[in-house]
């Protein structure tokens, strides 16, 4: 009899999991997910914040207003996917060639306390010449990860040191400041390419 | 008593079996290609080394760790990135490779995380990487360094 009973309780129980199990799917992956839309950064002409380019120079949303934009967020510690997603872009430009001469490529660090600008300015050396890298105080790297409504968080590493958890698309921007799209990180290279001659021909459109 | 004997033997059958080597060289049904990996600056950020690792033989292996001269701390790594494009990495585990299967340590997904660099990782050079299965095997590659922005074993 008692047994029965745990055995109710026990069949209960794992409808409850189910049900949670179900909830959880629904709400993060099923059709209740959030919809990308609101994952989108706002215009450039809306956000606000100062940093320092890998030259030294001071640098904000300004800085790249008037020229489409190819932005992303990473950190020089980052072994996998910074450096993948630095040579893939290293990629699309020499594929754009000289279209690419009128963009600006902004790599803006998520982990300010190693990225130094002399760090950031060794690092981009390394890839194709186009690409900026951005860095700056803790509270500024927050306001550009808001108005990309981008994340990042500091995790610890069993070697002691940490690592950044952090949003690897690549954003691209048009010239006025809107933003036209992203780029994924698993997305085929094919469909970057057009994606960011999408973001030039919007330059165009809006100059004529 | 008995049983101290009992190890005694073992442990002279082993040493002889080291002579002949089958259970310490690798288990010859696993073959590893296209491995490489990417300089590093210096020696204070982690380094990160790719390949393409296949199952020929008839049983399961199961890949638990790796060892290299080139990092304290070397492990297995995935990279994951979820539904809000956030990307994060953490130890893969054990990994079981089925007969007749292979496992791609690629850019974004699994790597071999070499963390706690004894040396920088120059371009041009190449380092021993030995992956150690649970039956006790291992299997030991020289992976050559690329460029920093190498994007695959052929740049
Ligand atoms: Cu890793």
């Amino acid at each position: 009899m008692q047994r029965r009973a745990i055995l109710g309780y026990g069949a209960a129980g794992a409808g409850a999991v189910a049900l949670m199990l179900f909830v959880g799917w629904w709400r993060v992956d099923g059709p209740g997910g959030p919809e990308p839309i609101g994952q989108r950064p706002v215009a450039l002409t809306a956000m606000d914040f100062r940093l320092t380019d890998h030259e030294g120079n001071a640098v904000g949303p300004e800085t790249l207003i008037g020229r489409p934009t190819m932005a992303f967020f990473g950190f020089t510690y980052c072994p996998d996917v910074c450096p993948t997603t630095l040579s893939d872009i290293s990629g699309w430009l020499d594929d754009l060639g000289d279209e690419a001469d009128e963009m600006n490529v902004v790599f803006i660090t998520v982990d300010p306390e190693r990225d130094t600008v002399e760090t950031m300015a060794e690092y981009v050396g390394y890839f194709h010449p186009a690409i900026r890298g951005w860095t700056g105080p803790e509270e500024q790297i927050a306001r550009v990860a808001d108005g990309f409504h981008a994340t990042y968080e500091r995790v610890p590493t069993e070697s002691g040191d940490y690592t950044m958890n952090h949003s690897a698309s690549v954003f691209l921007f048009a010239a006025s400041g809107r933003f036209v799209t992203m780029i994924d990180y698993h997305e085929p290279r094919e469909f970057a390419v057009p994606k960011i001659r999408r973001a030039l021909e919007e330059e165009t459109e809006g100059a004529t | 008593m008995k049983k101290h004997i009992l190890t005694g033997t073992l442990t002279a059958l082993l040493t002889l079996g080291g002579l002949s080597v089958p259970a310490l060289a690798g288990p010859v049904d696993v073959v590893v290609e296209n491995a490489w990996s990417r300089a590093s600056i210096g020696m204070n950020r982690p380094g990160a080394a790719y390949m393409t690792i296949s199952n020929t033989g008839d049983e399961p292996v199961t890949l638990i760790g790796l060892a290299t001269p080139l990092a304290m701390m070397p492990e297995i790594h995935e990279t994951k990135t979820n539904a809000e494009g956030v990307s994060s990495m953490s130890p893969a585990g054990e990994i079981v490779i089925a007969p007749g299967e292979s496992i791609a340590l690629e850019p974004g997904g699994l790597h071999a995380m070499l963390m706690r660099l004894q040396e920088p990782m120059t371009e041009g050079d190449t380092f021993p990487l030995t992956l150690l299965f649970d039956d006790g095997s291992e299997v030991t590659v020289e992976v050559p360094i690329l460029s920093i922005a190498a994007r695959g074993p052929e740049d």
